[in-house]
């Protein structure tokens, strides 16, 4: 029987990677994601942060594209190539661990609630209708604001303003596959409640949550662009895209380099976020797709 | 003879990204004004998909007829331009569709569905006359016509039906094909929506084709039956010759031998063993052949050919082909 | 309907009296004094001492609450702990710049967003579509910030044709309202598009076909009011992206409005400005909000009933 159960399982995931591995704009993203990942990743062995990075060298500064420098340098003469794979370094990170960490704190709320059900999921989900009666964006503002500028901050902002969401989608999901048939079938057969979430519940309800985080570290990617960009991100000089771009906005007359590279690498990454997120939702379900 | 609907040797299929699947594969039928044929077979035979073809309704882009013609009245409907087809849509050929909950516009008051067909077929009448036609079509099939302004979500799963039913009846088409139309209803409705649309098919005269796959309606309300299976008909006759007719295609005595009879004394069914074959891989020769009890080797290379045994009662099966040499229809 | 908007008003009150404590409780309860903010550093602390006392800071949190929460009751939203003018008064000269930006940019984004989804659902596959999926595609990926600036780049600097900065003359709004537009409009042509080529497969549009309807009266007649359903409602739901999105698009294009006051006066924490400032933003989404439910209910007939009943 649990035999049976992983082998159906594994064969379930191959079904999905084959359709996934068809649709080539999918892997085109996934493909372009794993080039900024391991740009970032392995960016320290490609430039040193110390000479590259934060060292300023006013002699050379907005120079153009050159041997030495691909992308040119910036208005101090620093390396752009070097600033925006340590930029990557930092949106990817922040991304993905906002996205993980309200992922967390909204399935445990968004489960609780849709499987309670109840005066708890009345009180948990209306307490995150409040949150979401505001945009994210000032909610965001207002916090990082309030708690001063800084990456642990930001990532705590970020947080509290896309938990709710998180909770809303998840309980959602859980409650669409909580009255499906094949779950009161379950039950009349005498299912034990943990049986039942543990071998139906999360299996079914993990596809759409996964490719909703996929989307949302492309939006959260952006938004913390947008918050470095009016200063309540990131701090110079560190190098994040979004405070590359508000530094670079006064010299955008001269070196219009500085504003475009950095927003192509958010355009690149948000991209094949999104890509690989449409992707594994046709995969998951082909009936979706027109 | 005036026959209103001849198809001949009719190919279907449709064509996805993933695959291609023969829906109807080579169908022969040929109704006369007002007969009502009954279309039997199992889910997936390819009954709807006849049905749609004949209208012109397959789904666009994928629902293709690769080969075949389909007449009416004498004029050909395969390839036939818009305008004429237009024109015989809703108007001399209507369809009853088989889910009433969905086949209704939920933002549309039923006088505007009903009415819609006149509206485009009638250019004639006065939104007045129309009105007046909707609520004598709504009389018709047993709706108090002052509900007429209602929407389709204020009406039963029943009456939504014959909402569906009025709307197909609205022009008094030559020709109804009627797509399994009780099955999504309730048994006590079922009896009234069957007993309805005899007796306007009286009335007014009009041909049927009715799809479905249970035996006692048709015994009911037709006088002519096709037996469907795997895109094709593979028998069909009089009402006499399929249900009490000695001469049968194998399926269709599998068909009947899955039914329970309450007056013989049989123990168990008898169904057919096996399942119909996946549409987009049908076995070559006969379709039937893998499941059926009598099959002999001819049966796996060579597809039948219909077979006449008098009185339009036709087969299509190499045990009753060989002795006339396979002949033609 | 008089009973069901009646019923709305009165539930957005608990909304925002929970808006205004997580706001609250986010300016008072966070490290950081507003009077050293609003003083600066270099003052002695029986200035800032004083100004405590004054602005009752030295309250307990849920007394300043109440106070706060008491004067909100009868129209009092406290007066700028900075300029000492009014809230209402600060605010006020600073809503028409965003709501100019807000309700043009959201015009701008249905009018081109919802026919264009249409077409490319009607005429799915062709070059049309292509380039509209396409272009929506990457529009979406883009940052709103960023690409204000790039029109700045284009249209200000190289073409010289509009200003980038300000707020005099119309020509200011063109581009915030085109940045604005643009990104959330690339989220309506999709959903228009993918709600419309669900719709055309429904059964009851067959049912139309089947009666000889021709393409055009399926589209417009049958097609595009269910497909609108869900549009109207992502309006709303960008109508308050797009006010959320106003804070940074007013920092781009530096506009004096509602966002910009906002942020200023959350960095010193600005306490009632910041308040009043939320509040009204709420207030507008909440009231857009029920605007859409109405026209909801103007489209389908189901939740009209559910609005009698």
């Amino acid at each position: 029987m649990e035999k049976a159960g992983t082998l159906k399982k594994r064969s379930q995931l191959q079904a999905i990677w084959f359709r996934f591995k068809k649709n080539k704009l999918a892997v085109f993203g996934l493909i372009l994601l794993i080039i900024l990942v391991g740009l970032a990743v392995f960016a320290p062995l490609l430039v040193s942060y110390e000479e590259d990075v934060i060292a300023q060298d006013v002699y050379n500064k907005m120079q153009g594209p050159s041997a030495e420098h691909i992308f040119g340098t910036d208005h101090y003469g620093r390396d752009l190539f070097a600033r925006v794979i340590f930029g990557g370094r930092m949106s990817l990170l922040v991304g993905i661990l906002t996205v993980v960490i309200s992922l967390c704190l909204g399935a445990i709320i968004g489960s609780s609630a849709g499987y309670f059900g109840g005066v708890v999921d009345n009180v948990l989900m209306r307490i995150m209708d409040i949150f979401l009666s505001l945009p994210q964006t000032i909610m965001a503002v207002a916090i990082v604001a309030a708690l001063g500028a800084g990456l642990q901050n930001l990532i705590i902002a970020m947080v509290v303003a896309s938990t709710p969401w998180f909770a809303r989608v998840v309980r959602s999901t859980v409650l669409s596959i909580r009255g499906q048939d094949f779950i009161e079938a379950a039950r009349a057969c005498g299912t034990p409640h943990k049986r039942i979430i543990l071998k139906h519940v999360i299996p079914n309800s993990i596809g759409p949550i996964i490719v909703q985080a996929t989307l949302e570290i492309g939006m959260a990617i952006m938004s913390i662009a947008a918050l470095s960009f009016i200063g309540l991100g990131i701090q110079a000089p560190t190098p994040e895209w979004g405070s590359m771009l508000s530094e670079a906005k006064s010299f955008m007359r001269n070196d219009p380099n500085l504003v475009i590279i950095p927003g192509i690498a958010i355009v690149l990454s948000v991209m094949a976020l999104n890509l690989i997120g449409d992707g594994l939702r046709d995969a998951l379900d082909p009936r979706m797709k027109n | 003879m005036n026959e209103l609907l001849q198809i001949k040797n009719l190919h279907v299929v449709y064509q996805t990204d993933e695959e291609t699947v023969y829906a109807v594969n080579g169908v022969d039928l040929n109704l006369s004004e007002g007969e009502t044929l009954g279309l039997v077979g199992e889910t997936g035979a390819g009954k709807t998909t006849l049905a749609l073809s004949i209208l012109n309704i397959l789904p666009p882009k994928v629902g293709k007829i690769t080969e075949g013609s389909i007449l009416f009245e004498g004029e050909e409907l395969v390839g036939a331009n818009e305008k004429l087809i237009r024109e015989i849509q809703g108007n001399k050929i209507a369809m009853i569709f088989q889910d009433p909950m969905t086949s209704l516009n939920p933002l549309l008051t039923i006088e505007d569905q009903i009415g819609e067909a006149l509206l485009l077929h009638r250019k004639e009448l006065s939104k007045d006359e129309i009105s007046q036609r909707v609520e004598e079509m709504l009389k018709m099939v047993g709706i108090p016509p002052e509900r007429k302004k209602e929407y389709p979500h204020q009406f039963s799963g029943g009456m939504k039906q014959r909402v569906v039913i009025a709307i197909s009846l609205a022009c008094e088409p030559k020709l109804l094909l009627a797509d399994e139309p009780t099955t999504a209803l309730d048994v006590t409705i079922q009896a009234q929506v069957l007993h309805m649309m005899n007796q306007l098919k009286k009335e007014l005269k009009t041909a049927m084709i009715l799809i479905t796959h249970d035996l006692g309606v048709v015994a009911e309300i037709c006088e002519k039956v096709g037996i469907m299976y795997a895109g094709e008909i593979i028998e069909v006759g009089s009402l006499e010759d399929i249900f009490k007719g000695k001469d049968h295609h194998p399926y269709t005595k599998g068909l009947f031998g899955s039914i329970p009879d309450l007056n013989s004394d049989v123990s168990r069914l008898s169904p057919i063993d096996g399942l119909m074959p996946d549409p987009s891989a049908l076995p070559e020769g006969c379709k039937f052949h893998p499941r059926c009890p009598n099959c002999w080797e001819m049966c796996k290379t060579t597809v039948p050919e219909y077979v006449d045994l008098g009185n339009g009662h036709k087969i299509r099966c190499h045990l009753f082909g060989n002795q006339n040499g396979g002949g033609g229809i | 309907m008089l009973k069901f908007i009646g019923k709305r008003l009165l539930m957005m009150i608990p909304v925002l009296i929970g808006i205004s404590f997580i706001i609250f409780a986010i300016m008072s309860l966070t490290p950081g004094d507003p009077a050293r903010l609003i003083l600066g550093e270099y003052v002695e602390d029986e200035a800032i001492q004083a100004m405590r006392d004054e602005l009752g800071l030295n309250d307990p949190f849920f007394q300043r609450y109440f106070d706060y929460m008491a004067g909100l009751i009868h129209g009092d939203f406290g007066v700028s702990w900075v300029s000492d003018l009014p809230v209402l008064e600060e605010i006020g000269s600073r809503i028409p710049t965003t709501l100019t930006l807000a309700f043009i940019a959201t015009a701008i984004m249905t009018i081109v967003g919802v026919p264009l989804g249409i077409v490319s659902a009607v005429k799915q596959y062709s070059f049309l579509d292509t380039l509209c999926v396409f272009s929506a595609f990457i529009l979406a990926s883009v940052p709103s910030f960023w690409l204000g600036l790039l029109l700045v780049l284009l249209f200000s600097l190289t073409l010289n044709i509009l200003p980038a900065t300000g707020v005099d003359s119309w020509q200011n709004f063109i581009l915030p309202c085109i940045t604005l537009a643009s990104v959330m409009m690339a989220s309506l042509l999709r959903m228009t598009r993918s709600s419309m080529l669900e719709v055309v497969r429904q059964d009851y549009i067959r049912t139309a076909r089947a009666k000889g309807a021709d393409e055009k009266r399926v589209i417009f007649h049958h097609a595009i009011r269910n497909a609108l359903l869900p549009v109207v409602t992502l309006v709303g739901l960008n109508f308050g992206n797009l006010m959320g999105g106003t804070i940074i698009i007013e920092n781009v294009f530096a506009m004096p409005g509602l966002g910009t006051l906002i942020l200023n006066s959350l960095y010193v924490k600005n306490t009632p400005v910041v308040m009043g400032g939320i509040l009204f933003i709420a207030v507008c989404i909440s009231i857009v909000n029920l605007l859409i439910d109405i026209t909801y209910s103007f489209i389908d007939p189901r939740v009209r009933d559910r609005l009698k009943g």
